[in-house]
Order: C-alpha cells, then structure tokens, then sequence
C-alpha cells in the first residue's frame, strides 16, 4: 500500500523508542472479546492502474447527454478557471482555518464569497455555507422558530418536495405545526395564505421561482408581511439574480438556495452548497462560520472566524445549529465563479436563460396536446402539460441521448414535465429537442 | 503578503468571462417578465480579468497551510494524506455530470459505486445498513439520533434523554439537541474513560442512548464498553458510536461487534477524502438490524440486474438532505477502499498507533500528559507546566507555525486544561514526526528564553497572531456593507 511512509526498519526503530516489543504491547487493553477476529470481508487490495480501470468501468456505464433537467441542480457551464483554482491543493488538501494565520487564503475567500452573496440577494449577511438547500432551509426554519417563539410554520405546496422532505425530517420531534399553503395553477393561492398568516406563525417559507418554475406573487407576498413578527423566508435561484429581484427586495428575513448553479458540477446529488443569508438583526442567531476582518499587532488586515460564540464547538447543547463541517470548497468555487463571470457575467447569463427557456416553452406549445400548466411568468425552468406520460417522453429522450425533464407524477401532477433550460442549450440542442418532442408526441 | 481584496482589483467596463451570443429570437426581458419582477439595481459584483482572477486566487491559495505541504497533526480532524487518484478518478465527466434526478437506468454506474461503498463501509464498522446521505458528521449524528428516535417512537418507548460524556466533541450534544432531546454530560474517570459510577447514577428509563467516541478524544479505548452496552440494554437504550476516530480501529474492532446500534463515519477523516478547507465531507450512518427499518430514503439497493434508489421504507426517518449523498465525496473514499484493501486497514491503523505512541514518548518527559492510559492513534499533552512558565498552550501552537507545522487541537478535549491533542496519522514519515518533537522540545526551551517572542509569535506566517476580539467587536463580514 503507497500510502505508508514508514518501512519495517523504521517501524522496529519507532517500537523500541516506545519500548514495546511489538505492536500487541501498545493495544492490550483492547478486551479479546471485542476484537475483529480474522479479517475484514472486502476485496484485496488492488493497484491504481485498475482501480482507475475499475472507475472507468464504473463511469461508462452511466449516461449522460442534452440535459433540460432542473428541479434545483442545473447544467450551467463551469468557465474553466473555477476547475483549475479548486484543484489547487493549497485550496482542497486544507482544513477549516482554525488558525488563522496560516489561513488567509481561504479566510479572505470565505470573506469574498460571503459578500458577493450578500450582493446577489442584497441581503446584509451570508454564512460561509451550509451543506445544500434542503437542510439549509431546514435550518432556517429552526432559527425563525427559535426566534420568534412561536411553533407553526406554512411551507408553499410549490416547494421543492425534497425540500419539504428535509425540512419535515428535522421538525419531526419538535412540537411544531406544518401547515402547507395551497396552490391554484402552479402558484401559490393569495386568499389562502392571507387567512393562514396568522399571529402564531413563526416562518413562511416561499420558493420564487417556484419549484415549477414559475413566478409567486412576490408583491402580494411581502406586503403581507408588513405588520408581521413572522420570518419570511425565500428560496431563490442564484443566476435567477441575474434579472429578478433579489430577496431583501421582498423583504426576506432569510433567504436560502442551492448554490451549485455558480460553478460546481451536478455530481449525482452533491457535495452542493447551501447558500444562507439573512438581515443584520438575526446575525447573532444564524448557523454556520462566518468570516470576518481584523488586523494583526501591526495592524495588518487579516480574516478570523468570528461570532464564534454561536456555534457548537462553544454552546454544545445550547447551540441553535450542530453544523461543523459545510461546504468549503463548494462555496470556494462559487467565489471563483462570481468573481470570474462578474457583474455583466451574471446578467448575460441570467439573460441566456430567459431568452433560450421562452424560445423553446414557445416552440414546444405549437404542438398540438401541449400547454403551459400556469400562466405565471418564468425564468429558465417552466412546467408543461402533455397529452400523453411524462415517463414516455423521458424514456423515449433516453434513446436520443436527450434528458427531457423531471415526471412531475410523484408532485401528483399526471402528464406533467419540468423542464429547465440554461445557457449551455445552444440553438441547435432547442430544435433537436423540439423535433424529437414533435415526432414522440405524433 | 498579498493584501488585495477581489473587490479592489475591480474596474468598470473590465471582464473575466465572455458568453455566447443568443441564437434564439430575442425579446426584452420586460416582454417575458413583468417589470415588478425585474431587478432594479445591478448587483455589482467585481469586474476582472481573468489573468488577474487567477493571479488573486493563486496569491491567496499561497497563505494556506495544507496538507501536501505539511504536518496537520489535527487531533480528532484525522489530516491523512489525500491520494491524487482520488481526485483524478472523481473528476470523471460521467460521473461529475450526472444529474440527481436523470433515470435510474441511466446511472447504472453510480449506483453500483454507492452499493459497492456501503457493502465495504458495513464491512469495516461491522454493521448490516447503511445510508450514505449525511452530508457531514455532524449531519451524520443528528441523523443516527432521529433513528434513535423513531426506534423509541415504534416501540412505545418514553425517552428524553441522551448521555454524552465530558470528553465528547461539541457537535454531540448540538446534534442530541436538533434532534430533540436532552442532554446530561457523563463524568471521565481518572483514566480518561467513562467515569461507570456518575454513568450508573445517571440512568434511568428516560435514556434513549449514548453517545460515545471511541477511542474516545483522549485517544484512549474506551475498555468497559461491554459493560456499558450491558447498562444500555437495562433501560432499553441504543449505543451511538461518533465515527471521528474509527481510524485507530481499521482492522482491530469493528464498532458494530462491540455493542454498537449506530455510528457515523467521516468519509473526510478515515477514508482520505479532503477537507476542502472546511468541507464538503460525507457522514455516512451505518446500523445494525434494530434500526435498518429506519433509514433515510432513498436507499440504494439492487436485483439481481439493476441498482435502484428505493423508497420501500414506511417506516423511514424521510429525508435529511435534497439528494442521496455528497456523491462526489463517495467515488473517492471508494477509490482509497480499494486500493488500501482487505489486509491494508489493519495496517493503516497499527501504524496510526505507533507514530501518535512515538510522539508521545518523546515528548512525555516534557509535557504532562492529560491521562497516562495507552494511547490509540492520538493522545493529549498538557501544557500546564509551560503555562506556569508564562507559556500557554495557544502561545505553543502559534509557535509551531514558525516550524511550518500545522499546531495540534489546543483546549479540546475541555477535561484537559491547556490541552494539545495531537493525532500524527499514519501517513507521515518517522522523519516529520521527529521534527515535530524538536519543535515541541525547542519551544518548550524557549520559554525560559524569550518569554516575549513565545507571547508574539508566529514571527514568519503571512500575518501575526490576529485580534480574534476585534473581529466580533467591529463586524465586518460584508465587504458591501461593513458596519
């Protein structure tokens, strides 16, 4: 094994220094009784020529093609500077910066992706990352309970159900009430949320653009809100940013999102990062590190770890999160992302969206059968009804190489598709998709 | 040092990055949006080259310590060597390009990736389940402790409490808290184990279980295990294994045969997978049969021709992150999996053992040692006696930096005052911890010496010892916005 620095020379050398005869001496008061008799049932050990060999067996019988898949986790171009730094071993062989002065590197980077977030969603603070959005969100809902007092919480019918999932996870054993905001037409039903807003609601949670890609009434929303003690929490889309409104416009208290979009690969489901941000008056509450500026005895700039008191290395059990290990690298990424693409970067690429996405919901609605299953206004990710099963089409799409959408069935939504649309699409990716929507759909 | 901020080498109208022009019919986006929706004032994110993008990142890359280039003696953060194959082998676009949510069919690959890891996971902690979704320890715990939950739920069990002892880390009780219980901290006895008489006057039919660290953070096996698996079993309650430390235990023990119910392991410690600077990890949560009914779903399992993501768990804890597992973190621990092997686990933690008992042999005569039992793969140095000497140990460790050594753990675990817990791995040379000692050995020389440097150093790192209080008194976290 390559991975041992000692030989046996060193090894007798490093016993007799202990003073033992032999490695049992050191390990006696490991009981008999517990120990592994014989060896551990897993394959020998084999070398790196084939384990390569074995990855790439392992690799190829997977598929991958044009992908219109979203919910969440998006096929936007990773510009290759991102790639080349994260492979920097300065940057991925280092651990979290527990001190500081051999840490500045990725301090000050945790310090530039922090503010960069905040600038996206014009939110006063963003932590230095959660794992991805679902616990992110579920985080978020637990600090609003926790700060507020208050037990009940209305989640929107159009969230991402995975989502959902993760936040129902984690509430499970506190005595909080789930309460589910109804929808008409994809988005979410006004009246409904006004009667259900009530003085016992510690958060709203409110996904815009929603899970089916379309746009909640935001204005209504936050209107709402005025008067309220409630937390209002959004989950966004970072390159949505590029065009909409951001969170702290709607008057967001928390805003949430899964950041893989800036920069970082779909990854078969992770590692992801969970983007949390927040207004000023929660900083003292929020989980998760943060990065903030000092200086050194000659008063030098630095970066240190900072409100520190919150988190569970010092509170234990009186901790309002238990995260510890998040999402360094992946947040690291993103800075690279958004420094490189930059201000007009962010809007071309929000743009590209939004023009490739209209053209091809345009397209696909000359087919007879087809509809938009909202009237909404969508960014990048819209929701279409089919005259025949989504499972159809997206096995069919297998066939040509061409990942059609997500089923929306399990949503409950028969005949439903999800499709989104980034700006890797070219023209010609659109078309061959619309003909072959054309020709299955005949 | 390299002072800039990305945000100072901006300038209007310069860019990093060009798109491609739209090949579609083009509107404006108010066509497509209502104007209430549109944002109003750019965010004005930093305009640079990409020439100066990367010379930023690369000047600020070069003020990190790391372990390609150093000793990491981390205690309990396990700073293993992070084999190149890994990283080469997970950079595959078949597998960085799969989306969570394409067709079972069509990710034939990953999934027998992720079953063939967790059949070798189970195999190596001595556990027959397995879910692979934690994002992290942490994640890793509070998912292990809504399994204890539930299992107490469907067996009609009343329980409130979780015990933890004195020396276990903090995300312990946190995650015991987030999960909903209580917590009562259990006494460490004069050998550094649990103290078995505060343990017995602890429990009662309110215990839902019991988290333990074995070895734990002294490094010391936690020796009456069987009897506290027989304690636990008098009241009804489960044995949580925190997995931070299963690397002195490859090949030895197998948590699951000796009495626990659940463990998470830190794919990022004992498998070799990075750190990233913080993350991301993997916490994978291995049980036995009392609690396989209960895992997160998806689960991945497989018929005699395919490998699927199963949802047939009614009576699942749900889910504890969107997807089914830091799946990137996955290909790289198999990769080590399988090129350390059957007879290598063994191997690794032996020598994991020697190189913390070398260290600890040539330093014990000068340092106090927190608790004098048998050493694992990490032990905890005191530095009381320096401390009476005007050094503490944070004066220590920010001198170690001038040696271009990574200090240890300092004030953890809490039961040790001035604690150093030092955790050597077995990927280092006899060499690199030879030098380590001398370093220990010269500091402690110098405190007799030059008091004054000890108080001010480290002397040679990119910044001096930083105002960590000044921070938190004048936030400034927001480069738009500081206070």
């Amino acid at each position: 094994m390559p991975y041992l620095s000692n030989a046996s020379t060193d090894i007798r050398e490093m016993l007799k220094t202990i003073g033992v005869d032999s490695f049992e001496d050191l390990i006696s008061n490991i009981p008999q009784t517990v120990r592994l008799k014989g060896e551990i049932p897993i394959p020998q050990a084999i070398s790196e020529l084939e384990v390569r060999r074995m990855m790439q067996e392992l690799a190829g019988k997977n598929q991958t093609g044009i992908s219109f898949l979203g919910g969440g986790v998006y096929d936007h171009y990773i510009p290759a500077v991102v790639n080349e730094l994260a492979a920097r071993p300065e940057f991925y062989t280092s651990y979290t910066p527990y001190q500081p002065e051999v840490s500045q590197g990725n301090l000050q980077i945790m310090y530039e992706f922090q503010s960069m977030i905040c600038e996206l969603t014009a939110m006063d603070v963003t932590n230095a990352s959660m794992y991805e959005a679902g616990s992110a969100l579920a985080e978020a809902v637990l600090l609003a309970l926790h700060h507020t007092r208050k037990r009940k919480v209305l989640l929107p019918a159009t969230l991402n159900p995975n989502y959902r999932k993760v936040v129902e996870t984690y509430l499970a054993n506190m005595e909080v009430e789930i309460e589910e905001i109804p929808a008409q037409n994809l988005t979410l039903n006004l009246s409904a949320i006004k009667k259900q807003w009530t003085d016992e609601v510690a958060a709203v949670v409110i996904q815009h653009p929603n899970y089916y890609g379309f746009f909640e009434n935001m204005a209504e929303i936050s209107a709402e809100k005025q008067d309220k003690s409630t937390l209002l929490i959004q989950v966004y889309d970072p390159i949505s940013l590029g065009i909409l409104q951001p969170p702290a416009a709607w008057g967001a208290d928390i805003a949430i999102a899964e950041g893989q979009s800036l920069g970082n690969a779909q990854n078969y489901g992770g590692p992801y990062l969970g983007l949390f941000s927040s207004s000023q008056k929660l900083v003292r509450k929020i989980p998760g590190r943060l990065s903030g500026i000092t200086h050194d005895g000659n008063g030098k700039r630095g970066f240190v770890l900072t409100l520190q008191t919150r988190e569970q290395h010092i509170r234990r059990e009186k901790a309002t999160s238990n995260i510890c290990t998040n999402s360094g690298l992946v947040a690291a990424r993103a800075a690279f992302y958004l420094a490189t693409v930059g201000k007009e970067g962010i809007k071309e690429i929000a743009n590209l969206c939004l023009q490739k996405a209209h053209y091809l919901a345009a397209e696909l609605i000359q087919i007879p059968g087809v509809e938009m299953a909202g009237p909404a206004p969508f960014f990048k990710e819209f929701t279409i009804r089919l005259p025949v099963e989504a499972r159809k089409v997206i096995s069919e799409g297998l066939h040509h190489k061409l990942f059609a959408g997500i089923n929306l069935e399990q949503s409950g939504l028969k005949n439903h598709l999800l499709i989104a649309v980034t700006e890797k699409r070219s023209r010609a990716d659109l078309d061959l998709f619309i003909s072959f929507m054309k020709e299955v759909l005949s | 040092m390299y002072q800039k901020l990305i945000f100072e080498l901006s300038k209007e109208g310069r860019r990093g990055h060009v798109l491609p022009k739209i090949d579609v019919p083009q509107k404006s986006k108010e066509q497509w949006i209502p104007k209430e929706f549109i944002r109003t004032r750019d965010a004005d994110l930093p305009q640079v080259p990409e020439n100066e993008v990367v010379r930023h990142y690369v000047d600020l890359s070069v003020l990190n310590h790391h372990v390609d280039k150093a000793f990491y003696p981390l205690g309990s953060c396990t700073m293993k060597y992070n084999p190149k194959i890994n990283e080469q082998v997970a950079a595959d676009p078949a597998f960085l390009n799969l989306h969570p949510r394409q067709p079972e069919s069509s990710a034939q690959g990953a999934l027998q990736l992720m079953y063939e890891l967790g059949e070798a996971l189970k195999a190596i902690t001595g556990f027959s389940g397995i879910t692979l979704q934690p994002a992290a320890g942490a994640h890793g715990e509070l998912t292990g402790l809504l399994l204890i939950r539930k299992y107490h739920d469907v067996h009609h069990h009343k329980k409130t409490t979780i015990l933890v002892p004195d020396s276990a880390h903090g995300t312990n009780p946190a995650s015991a808290h987030i999960a909903g219980f209580q917590t009562k901290s259990i006494k460490s006895n004069p050998e550094g184990t649990v103290d078995m008489d505060d343990l017995k006057a602890h429990l009662n039919e309110d215990v839902a279980g019991m988290m333990l660290t074995n070895p734990n953070t002294l490094g010391i096996f936690e020796n009456q295990i069987e009897e506290i698996r027989k304690l636990m079993d008098s009241v009804d309650a489960l044995l949580y294994m925190d997995g931070a430390n299963l690397n002195a235990l490859f090949g030895l023990v197998r948590p699951g045969d000796m009495g626990f119910d659940v463990m998470h392991i830190n794919l990022h410690k004992s498998f070799s997978t990075p750190h990233g600077g913080g993350g991301p990890g993997s916490g994978p949560v291995a049980v036995n049969d009392k609690l396989k009914d209960f895992l997160p779903v998806p689960v991945v399992d497989k018929t005699d021709a395919r490998y699927y993501l199963s949802y047939n768990y009614p009576d699942s804890i749900g889910r504890v992150q969107a997807f089914y597992s830091n799946f990137g973190i996955l290909v790289r621990a198999y990769a080590y999996i399988r090129m350390v092997g059957r007879e290598g686990f063994r191997r690794v933690a032996e020598q994991a053992i020697i190189n913390a008992n070398y260290i600890k042999t040539r330093l014990k005569d000068h340092y106090d040692l927190g608790y004098t039992a048998p050493s694992m793969h990490e032990f905890v140095l005191s530095a009381e006696k320096q401390k009476k000497r005007g050094a503490r140990a944070l004066d220590i460790a920010k001198r170690l930096l001038d040696f271009g050594i990574h200090p240890p753990t300092i004030y953890f675990p809490l039961i040790v005052k001035e604690a150093l817990m030092i955790e050597p791995t077995e990927s280092e040379s006899k060499e690199m911890l030879d030098a380590f000692c001398e370093a220990m050995l010269r500091i402690d020389e110098e405190i007799g010496k030059d008091l004054e440097m000890l108080h001010s150093a480290p002397h040679s790192t990119p910044v001096g010892r930083l105002d960590e209080a000044a921070a938190a008194r004048n936030l400034d976290i927001n480069y738009y916005k500081p206070n």
